[in-house]
């Protein structure tokens, strides 16, 4: 019988790196409406995050709250409120639990959640994005303005697609310099472009380094330490120099040979959020099989910076234009993702791909049954596919799941074994 | 053929599946092809002045049994995108060379690829609509997106779409819209003559058959319909909201007339009367069609509009139709309709207008309980 599989003691800076980085943006957020400082509520998909930036308009994330109370336990008692002032059960818990904070007193003037001064709806993809801003702006009063994105519905996107969001771009400028009362600099926001692209490499370089064997860390539960600098605080220098040490410490890791498990049994791709509000446990349910992730499509919801894209400083507003209309998940079709996972299967030299598919977000979720079936039957890639939700803990069956996973690995197992005796 | 004998006709249209639908014209026009759209709207006019004849992709309702569908969409997704997709597995959309999705929402927009992906020998587009109502460039924009639309016509399958013939198929969807829109208010002003349920099919197999044929249709209706015989009974005024997409069964809309309700509006059947006025009639057609998509669509819960709030357009239906109150109708896990529940029951508390929500799904059957729900919330209006 092989023995058991450990979870390595983590010694590294990564975790501890992006908590402070994230820490800090999160108290410059408490102290916005103190010290007047304008603030811009944006989605995390394919966000213009540098815009916003170079506008002096500090930015901020509903879905980092709501994800933040999830993993705390705290979203359930916020879906509940938003519950019962009407929303559906069957509505995005991620729009509830924020919704949940104001109805709580949570967010708004003196609280550490301020309203925002503007509201940057990022339609990038997602259709709820459209909602939540339009109730976000509703609560909080703030000027909605609606960056209408394309979605990815032919192979690249056209010339006129771009000049759409250029313009849209263009008159975001002048709102954020209305809001501010400062003169946007087209020279300041290369330079933060310059500073995002340093952090998408880094990212990248991460990223790839997961093809190794074994894999340095977990590319979908230990992303979520990348995540924050990547997509919130994308455009600073702190977030190009955390991703310098992220990459020294993996190629350490590589170096040394180690894994963030004892031993790597099977390698994943794992498709889909994850239950924030049963992370840990989760997490457990695959590294008592051996298993990890090297490669995740949800660390590509703000952008997919492995495939070589990065903003340019030559050409800011169309290379923010490019990064939203394309390289990102959210707003290409969920059979591009086929693509996108068939690549990671491919040059990750995964095993298998595990689904987590999540009520909250069809976007993600709606059609992964048919994802399954590419997967198994067209490439015979072994699937797993488990249904809960990233917020809403009333949809973790930690039994179910766990019997599915148990039951998933353990064929895998007997096909190794058996593969080995032939 | 007088005004009962069409609506039978009508009641008799909307239980065909599409395919029959598609291969009676295919066999009436030799070579001829036929598109269908997915709810809530696309540009009809483009398809029509293509020469094929538009459809409307409203789902299996009660008809269709899923056996494949329900492997490949979750329990949690809407039924109309399943059955929708059920359609093409048992082979009941044969016949139909196209289908059009749009951004309405996350569903519909996984069901166009997807939909692509199983059926790879069919014609499948996914328009971007607009969804900024503000900017100066939106309406060039969605000009461009139905000129692309055009040319996957003539691509696929060498059909052009000339700005004559788009003129002209502008000019007889507005002379439909303009007819539709005087059958809606004839039932504002006389509900007892039109109930909803023959206004319902009417509109929808309106969607099954040539613009033209159904303007012939209605102007027969309009002629007969107001001296018929029904007095006028002692119900509430309603308008429906949220049955924008997924279709409620035939059952449950005469259930809410019989427990005591006068439907004087609703949001049914929007992407044949999608237009408020008629697309003006001067100018680069494609031009016009996105100026109206801008300027001159009915509010809709698929639709972002920036220059009003979320509540104002159902708080004009409300007082233009003179209702008493507001039947919320969203189909189950219908997340737009679900989403604008909660800011559209805020504006009308604010304005004093009562309100009650009945969801639904398309494949439901059985109205008991839901008949209880609206005649108690009837009595408690009327007796109040």
């Amino acid at each position: 019988m092989a023995a058991p599989v450990t979870e390595r003691q983590y010694q590294g800076k990564v975790h501890e790196h992006s908590r402070r980085l994230m820490s800090v943006w999160m108290d410059e957020l408490g102290r916005a409406e103190a010290e007047h400082q304008a603030t811009g509520a944006l989605m995390i998909s394919g966000n213009c995050v540098e815009l916003l930036r170079a506008c002096h308009i500090l930015p901020m994330f509903p879905e980092v709250t709501a994800l933040q109370n999830a993993i705390r336990h705290k979203s359930l008692p916020l879906i509940l409120k938003a519950e019962q002032a009407g929303y559906s059960s069957d509505n995005c818990a991620y729009v509830k639990a924020d919704i949940g904070l104001f109805l709580e007193g949570g967010m708004g003037p003196g609280k550490p959640i301020p309203f925002p001064t503007i509201t940057v709806c990022n339609y990038v993809g997602c259709n709820v994005y459209v909602k939540w801003f339009e109730h976000l702006a509703d609560v909080s009063g703030s000027k909605l303005f609606m960056l209408d994105v394309p979605f990815g519905r032919t192979a690249e996107p056209t010339p006129a697609d771009v000049q759409y969001v250029v313009g849209q771009l263009k008159e975001l400028i002048a709102l954020c310099e209305s809001v501010s009362g400062k003169k946007f600099d087209i020279d300041e926001l290369r330079e933060i472009l310059a500073h995002a692209a340093r952090a998408e490499e880094g990212y990248s370089r991460c990223k790839h380094l997961t093809k190794r064997h074994p894999a340095p860390f977990d590319s979908y539960f230990d992303s979520i330490n990348m995540m924050g600098p990547i997509n919130v605080l994308r455009g600073t220098p702190e977030a190009a120099e955390f991703f310098d040490v992220a990459v020294a410490e993996f190629e350490g890791l590589v170096a040394q040979g180690l894994g963030p498990l004892s031993e790597e049994r099977f390698r994943t791709v794992i498709e889909g959020p994850p239950p924030y509000p049963f992370y840990k446990s989760f997490r457990n349910l695959f590294s008592k099989w051996g298993a990890v992730a090297v490669q995740s499509t949800y660390s590509t919801v703000g952008g997919i910076w492995e495939w070589g894209f990065r903003h340019d400083p030559r050409r800011p507003l169309e290379s923010i234009a490019e990064q939203m209309l394309t390289e990102n998940l959210t707003n290409r079709s969920i059979v591009a993702r086929y693509g996108q996972i068939k690549r990671y299967v491919e040059e990750w030299e995964a095993d298998a791909l595990v689904i987590h598919s999540i009520k909250s977000c069809r976007l993600f979720s709606a059609g992964q049954g048919d994802m399954r079936d590419y997967f198994t039957k067209q490439l015979g890639v072994p699937t797993l596919m488990v249904e809960s939700d990233l917020e809403d803990p009333r949809y973790y069956a930690e039994a179910q799941i766990k019997n599915r996973i148990d039951a998933f690995f353990e064929s895998l197992e007997h096909k190794k074994v058996v593969a080995a005796a032939h | 053929m007088n005004a009962d004998r069409i609506i039978e006709q009508c009641r008799e249209l909307v239980t065909q599946p599409l395919s029959a639908v598609a291969e009676r014209w295919q066999a009436a026009h030799p070579g001829g092809r036929t598109v269908a759209v997915y709810p809530v709207w696309a540009p009809a006019e483009v398809i029509h002045a293509a020469g094929m004849l538009p459809l409307a992709l409203l789902g299996g309702g009660t008809s269709v049994e899923l056996t494949h569908a329900d492997a490949r969409f979750q329990s949690f997704v809407c039924s109309i995108a399943k059955s929708s997709l059920e359609l093409g597995f048992q082979g009941l959309v044969k016949g139909v060379d196209g289908f059009v999705y749009s951004n309405i929402c996350d569903v519909a927009r996984n069901l166009s690829s997807i939909y692509a992906r199983n059926f790879p020998d069919v014609f499948v587009e996914y328009l971007h609509l607009p969804q900024n109502s503000t900017s100066p460039g939106v309406a060039g924009y969605a000009a461009a997106e139905f000129r692309r639309l055009a040319d996957g016509f003539a691509r696929t399958w060498g059909l052009q779409v000339t700005p004559t013939a788009l003129a002209k198929s502008i000019e007889v969807y507005n002379l439909l819209r303009a007819r539709i829109r005087a059958l809606y208010a004839l039932r504002i002003a006389e509900p007892q003559k039109l109930s909803t349920s023959e206004l319902y099919v009417i509109l929808r197999a309106a969607t099954v058959v040539p613009p033209e044929q159904s303007t012939a249709w209605l102007d027969t209706l309009l002629a007969e319909l107001p001296a018929r015989e029904a007095r006028p009974r002692d119900r509430l005024r309603v308008v429906i909201e949220g049955a924008f997409c997924e279709q409620p069964p035939l059952g449950l809309l005469e259930v809410l007339e019989e427990a005591g309700c006068y439907v004087v509006e609703d949001d049914l059947m929007l992407g044949w009367r999608w237009f408020t006025s008629d697309v003006a009639t001067d100018g680069d057609p494609f031009e016009r069609l996105g100026a109206a998509y801008v300027n001159q669509a009915v509010p809709s819960s698929t639709r972002h509009e920036g220059r009003e709030h979320r509540s104002a357009g159902l708080i004009e239906k409300v007082r233009r139709s003179r209702a008493d109150a507001v039947v919320f109708m969203p189909a189950k896990f219908c997340e737009p309709a679900l989403f604008d529940y909660v800011l559209m029951k805020q504006g009308l508390e604010r304005a004093g207008i009562p309100h009650l929500l009945v969801e639904f799904e398309e494949k439901m059957w059985t109205f008991e309980r839901t008949r209880n729900e609206i005649e108690t919330f009837v009595e408690s209006m009327l007796f109040d």
